[in-house]
């Protein structure tokens, strides 16, 4: 079946489509990685429609949409979701979510990606490439981290060890997505924030008003 | 079976998460889904928060509205979008959905300006808006004078708030007085047993050198909070229904006495006021008098339709379509501080 796969939890957008059967490697058939900053929301559509453009392929032919569920900057990341979500939708497929981090690097290893605030996502993974550790957030030092570390090079200094540079694949998405297009029962696109929102609670309302809320 | 479009609206501007189906000028549904709850406990929307809101709640509200209005996503013929004013986390869910399904139904897009919404949502109701009116829209982000030649293409400001909104300043109050969030229909309530006459609080910018058509009312939520802090500070007790009515009186008072002078200064005889505060009973009810007294026709929508939801965006939209407006390109984006006089991103 025809796959396209989504991923916006980084500053790059990743699009991808690929020909994907149970047990074996999926193939993929184009696939656009665009450096798009805080742009996400603006050059996702038109990256879908180019890649499926490129293949050939129209949206009736897709068989199911797979997105990273992040950890990544909100704002773009919920684009990537919420596209994903509604593309399925509008088509009637199934739509697989999957951890973004997952989708970078293969084998042992662990992931840094950038968390912004001086921190980083970060997950661990084996040597059949199962998740064993993460996703978590934290300062690049207090992440639990195992060589090789492949992301975002940018924190190697912080780290004190070689981060060799990786970004989400298509074929990485779909790898990841493996075991959720073969059931054919996907579970709930549930974003990966990792952190709460931002928001205090006002300080206590003054002494006036809660009197007269008393009343 | 119409010739009309059917127009599948989305709006996330704030804290609603709106969906609007539109046959024409017909409401076939409006299915809202609000996050106001989750925000009470911070006196004010947080945005993060609205935001996580919207994308949870899209999908299934997105089929609530299809199944009230018994269509499919096949019958859509365009898709309307708010692209702002608004918060921006917020307005992108709405976007990057509403660009997804346009793509996957192959069906245009439209991004427009939730305030010229707001004006279009009264066509549901009342039929074609006469051209040019006066538009008032007064809600929790903005209080603004319009002129408006042509809804689909031409909308100018004549003036609007230089601090708070007129719903801004109504929660503000709000809270003064220990009323729950958001306090606009809670003052309201609470002014209905008050005696507008008892407090004289200040008409902001009603000089003879103001602004004719601006609007300030941070110096009123001042005077309202001293006035309430002086009657603690005295032990006396606070008589909330009052306080509610004569805040509100003076609100209200200056919002109809410049829309009517709008009309009036421009020979424009429709006057129509949109926006959530457009639900507040006392200006609907001078409003209504002072339009009569001066021969202006007044349009308000009912108070469901005043405050955000999606069946407003699929109005606008619908009105795009059917004025052959050009519908944004795939690049739409979102614009928080979107300006009033683009009705729409075309192109
Ligand atoms: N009956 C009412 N009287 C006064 N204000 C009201 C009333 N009902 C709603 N409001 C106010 O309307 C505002 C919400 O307006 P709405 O148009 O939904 O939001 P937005 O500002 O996001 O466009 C809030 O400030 C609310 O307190």
């Amino acid at each position: 079946m025809l796959v396209l796969a989504l991923d916006t939890a980084t500053p790059t957008l990743v699009v991808g489509l690929a020909r994907w059967s149970a047990g074996v490697p999926a193939e993929v058939l184009a696939e656009t990685a665009v450096e798009s900053g805080n742009r996400h929301a603006e050059l996702l559509t038109p990256a879908v429609r180019a890649v499926l453009a490129d293949a050939g392929v129209g949206m009736a032919e897709l068989g199911a949409v797979v997105t990273g569920l992040g950890p990544g900057p909100f704002t773009g990341l919920r684009v990537g979701i919420v596209t994903a979500a509604a593309l399925a939708d509008a088509r009637g497929l199934p739509v697989v979510g999957v951890c973004s981090l997952d989708a970078v690097g293969t084998g042992a290893r662990s992931v840094v990606t950038d968390a912004r605030r001086k921190e980083v996502y970060w997950a661990g993974y084996d040597a059949d490439g199962t998740r064993v550790a993460g996703p978590g957030v934290d300062r690049p030092e207090d992440a639990a981290l195992s060589d090789p570390v492949v992301g975002d090079p940018g924190f190697a200094e912080r780290l004190g060890r070689p981060v060799q540079a990786a970004a989400v694949t298509t074929a990485g998405l779909l790898r990841a997505a493996g075991p959720q297009l073969a059931s054919g029962r996907p579970d709930p696109l549930v974003p990966l924030y990792l952190r709460r929102p931002d928001a205090v609670p006002p300080a206590a309302r003054k002494a006036v008003s809660q009197r007269v809320a008393g009343q | 079976m119409s010739d009309q479009p059917l127009v599948l609206g989305f709006e996330t501007s704030c804290d609603e998460t709106g969906i609007g189906l539109v046959r024409g000028s017909t409401l076939l549904s409006d299915a809202l889904a609000t996050s106001v709850a989750e925000h009470e406990r911070f006196g004010g929307v947080v945005p993060e928060i609205a935001s996580r809101a919207h994308l949870e709640a899209m999908v299934p509200t997105v089929h609530r509205a299809l199944a009230d209005a018994g269509v499919t996503l096949g019958d859509v013929d365009a898709v309307a979008v708010t692209a702002g004013p608004g918060l921006t986390g917020a307005l992108l869910v709405g976007v990057a959905a509403a660009k997804a399904y346009a793509l996957a139904l192959d069906r245009p897009l439209y991004g427009v300006n939730h305030l010229a919404a707001h004006v279009a949502v009264d066509e549901l109701e009342h039929g074609r808006l006469a051209e040019p009116s006066i538009a008032m829209l007064v809600s929790g982000g903005h209080s603004s004078l319009l002129l408006v030649p042509d809804l689909s293409q031409d909308v100018q400001p004549l003036g609007q708030t230089i601090d708070d909104a007129a719903g801004e300043a109504f929660d503000k109050v709000a809270r003064v007085l220990g009323l729950p969030f958001p306090g606009g229909p809670y003052v309201d309530r609470a002014a209905r047993d008050g005696d507008p006459a008892s407090i004289a609080f200040p008409r902001g910018l009603t000089g003879q050198r103001d602004a004719p058509y601006d609007f300030s009312f941070s110096g009123l939520k001042t005077a309202v909070a001293r006035w309430v802090e002086a009657r603690e500070r005295a032990g006396e007790p606070v008589p909330v229904p009052d306080v509610a009515a004569a805040f509100q009186e003076a609100v209200v008072d200056v919002l109809t006495a410049k829309a009517v002078r709008a009309c009036r200064d421009h020979g424009v005889d429709h006057l129509v006021i949109g926006g959530g505060v457009a639900a507040n009973s006392r200006l609907r009810a001078l409003a209504s008098e002072r339009c009569a007294a001066a021969g202006i026709v007044l349009r308000t929508p009912s108070p469901r339709l005043c405050t955000d939801n999606g069946a407003m965006v699929a109005a606008l939209g619908s009105r795009l379509v059917q004025a052959g407006v050009a519908p944004s390109d795939p690049s739409l984006g979102a614009d928080s501080s979107m300006p009033i006089d683009v009705v729409s991103r075309a192109g």
